[in-house]
């Protein structure tokens, strides 16, 4: 009887191992994101798709927390020489990985070493921009980009005797619509998410005023932090006036305001574009998505938007054989099927061209109206100096200084102009640390 | 007739120190050791290359005029923790005493807030207090009390302070229910022969033997308060509004985890190192005369 047990289990041993003999074979690349829930899902639907795809190569995906836990795991396994093949880095962590020459492995240049194709044109240059070098080359892989854009409550606009299809292009015009909805008694006329991404990042880029000198940043280390300007400061001290009269209210830091829009609460929302499948899965009301709106007194607004999101960076130190798998990979996440998929499903940006084409050509827009704003925003003009991307060290840490002195603006202690000379002044301390770190 | 245990062996003794040793080498020494080493580099976050500053870190440091606050917002914060955790755990301790019929049952309950870790106490908190859907935060409203810690700096000291203190009463009511009945009732019954009335009992008696106690608790909430509370402070306010709450390991956390200056955040470990060093030879040499053991 024991031997017969003893059998079976090595027969069953055996055919185990002769499973999954396949992937012993293939050579594994390590992928370490941010990602769980939905878009989680998604990402794992994406990498299945492509080990199946082929048998030479098997991507293993690793959630390692959010995204500035996934870049902290990514440093440490770096300086334990235990880094993946592939990081996700958040935008705001570009400049730090773009210092970091001995860690990363630019996808131009791998690229060009694996002799994959590779056209760049083919990405949207809105979004492969913030990734890319001013001579042109592209340092990491635009992942998930998405880029601001204004949610409104249709009913919410109606119950206060405004047309829902008002003109809302400029914040003059969204200034009346908060009167009169503060007036018939709204109590969250305007909610944003991201205040400094939307409402000074953006701002800055949309209005054609640099937020930092040096190309905002891309054009060397050494630069200061420029967005306490005119428009920036009219722009906060009118968002701190609606502040004081209660007409924007600030929810937190992050996306705390999203859950105010989504309940009805809220008749207007600055949100992410990626911010629509949770508005449409929860929204009980009808609702819009319009673009951002400029202030119609800036005579070069509008100019196009900038993204948020993350980026694939490739990490040094993998053998020849594993970087051909990584570029093929990469390669596989631009087709245009996968790419087409992923902004129909998320909302976010597609990467290349052949995606937003094909996402026209199957009708999607027109099934789902507003979902191509963001597209159109970011697309619309050639980017200018001031519109391409931001590139600052320690730009977390900047925008948490940010966070800072506009809560004092919104709280009412501090008037716009001192609460961004002083989150200027404060920021530029920290780029130069950087730049010392990054000699 | 006293019998005195002797080992002869000169070697026994290291040999069983050693296992402490080597973990207070590996998981203290070490690591302090690190720390004051990186406070003399600004390093880039890989480790690829390190500029040597000297002092540097601690003069960027100590002309910061938000890391000088970031000391005062500590002081409030770790008094605050302290007398709150303490005071309210001697007096659920001193209640629980007196109570005969199903002490157990309260004292079980009062305990258990002590399983629940620091991170996830600070949700539960911002659950109830959330200006949007927390429920204690809607009672408030129908009240006419506009809550909002994300905007008001002082509700926001208020709920970090309430949530750490709340999971540090559990463990100081064990302390000081131990502490109250090792108190012999001669003493007490004899008092209350006497003529004297509960809080005068408490006060002339009571507490003045349970100073060891309350001593040892004292240096380790303010322990508890300085380090341990990270957890609160990150999942509720993450150090806002501006910086109302950012302590100094919170700020140690956010410059070398957020901003990757890892300079900046070993040459606070060594400020705090030494604060906190010092914070104890205080207690000790000041405080402890005034205990009776």
């Amino acid at each position: 009887m024991a031997y017969r047990k003893t059998l079976a289990g090595l027969v069953a041993a055996t055919i185990l191992a002769g499973s999954t003999g396949v992937s012993y074979a293939a050579t594994e690349i390590q992928w370490w994101h941010a990602f769980t829930g939905r878009l989680g899902d998604l990402l794992a639907e994406q990498v299945e798709k492509f080990n199946a795809s082929q048998s030479d190569y098997v991507v293993v995906a690793s959630h390692k927390g959010n995204y500035s836990e996934t870049l902290n795991a990514g440093i440490a396994a770096f300086r334990a020489g235990e880094q993946p093949h592939v990081l996700m880095v958040f935008e705001v962590g570009t400049a730090t990985m773009m210092g970091a020459k001995g860690a990363i492995k630019p996808v131009y240049e791998l690229m060009a070493e694996t002799g994959k194709p590779f056209d760049q044109d083919a990405y949207l240059a809105a979004v492969a921009g913030y990734y890319t070098t001013t001579d042109g080359e592209m340092l990491s892989l635009p992942y998930n980009s998405s880029t601001p854009v204004l949610y409104v409550n249709r009913d919410a606009l109606s119950a206060a005797g405004i047309d829902p299809d008002a003109d809302l292009s400029t914040w003059e015009k969204v200034g009346e619509a908060l009167d009169k909805l503060k007036a018939s008694g709204s109590s969250c006329p305007l909610t944003t998410a991201w205040q400094s991404w939307v409402h000074l990042e953006n701002l800055s880029a949309y209005h054609d005023v640099p937020f930092a000198t040096k190309e905002n940043g891309f054009a060397g280390v050494d630069t200061e932090l420029a967005f306490n300007g005119p428009v920036q400061v009219a722009h906060i001290e009118a968002m701190g006036q609606w502040a004081k009269d209660g007409k924007f209210i600030y929810a937190g830091r992050r996306n705390e305001g999203g859950a105010r829009f989504r309940s009805g609460e809220c008749a207007f929302f600055t949100e992410s574009s990626a911010g629509y499948a949770g508005v449409k899965a929860e929204a009980e009301f009808a609702f819009d998505i319009r673009p951002l709106p400029y202030w119609a007194s800036v005579e070069a607004a509008p100019v196009n938007t900038i993204i948020g999101g993350a980026s694939l960076w490739v990490m040094t130190g993998h053998e020849a054989a594993e970087y051909a798998g990584v570029a093929e990979f990469l390669n596989f996440l631009s087709s245009a099927d996968i790419q087409a998929k992923w902004h129909q499903d998320t909302g976010y940006l597609p990467i290349t061209h052949a995606a937003f084409d094909q996402t026209k050509a199957a009708g999607f827009y027109e099934a789902n109206p507003g979902t191509d704003i963001a597209v159109i925003q970011m697309t619309g003009k050639a980017p200018t100096a001031n519109s391409k991307g931001l590139r600052l060290g320690s730009f977390d840490q900047i925008r948490g200084i940010i966070d800072e002195e506009l809560e004092a603006v919104w709280a009412g202690d501090k008037a716009a102009k001192d609460a961004l000379d002083n989150a200027v002044e404060r920021g530029n301390q920290l780029l130069r640390r950087f730049e010392q770190a990054n000699r | 007739m006293h019998k005195r245990v002797v080992f002869n062996n000169r070697v026994l003794p290291y040999l069983l120190l050693a296992p402490q040793i080597l973990v207070t080498l590996v998981f203290f020494f070490w690591p302090a050791g690190q720390a004051i080493y990186q406070s003399a580099y600004i390093p880039d976050p890989f480790g690829l290359s390190s500029q040597f500053v000297g002092f540097g870190n601690f003069e960027f440091l100590l002309s910061d005029r938000y890391y000088l606050a970031s000391f005062k917002t500590t002081v409030i914060f770790s008094t605050l923790v302290t007398v709150l955790s303490m005071g309210a755990a001697l007096w659920l301790a001193v209640m629980a005493d007196r109570v005969i019929k199903g002490s157990s049952a309260y004292k079980t309950l009062l305990v258990w807030p002590y399983a629940v870790a620091p991170a996830v106490a600070g949700v539960l908190w911002l659950f109830m207090f959330n200006p949007n859907v927390g429920l204690v935060a809607w009672y408030l409203k129908a009240m006419g009390y506009d809550w909002n810690h994300v905007l008001n700096d002082g509700e926001a000291m208020g709920l970090v302070v309430v949530a750490s203190a709340w999971r540090q009463i559990s463990y100081n009511f064990l302390f000081f229910l131990a502490g109250l009945q090792a108190i012999p009732k001669s003493v007490i019954e004899a008092a209350a022969i006497d003529g004297a009335s509960f809080a005068r009992r408490f006060w002339t008696i009571v507490f003045p033997l349970l100073s060891p106690t309350t001593f040892f608790l004292l240096v380790v909430n303010i322990v508890y308060a300085f380090f341990e509370t990270f957890g609160v402070i990150h999942t509720i306010t993450a150090g806002g509004p501006q910086q109302a709450t950012t302590i100094l390991v919170y700020k140690v956390f956010s410059d070398g985890f957020v901003g990757q200056d890892l300079g900046s955040s070993a040459a606070q470990s060594v400020i705090l190192l030494f604060v906190v060093g010092l914070l104890t030879v205080v207690q000790f040499r000041y405080i402890e005369r005034k205990v009776h053991y």
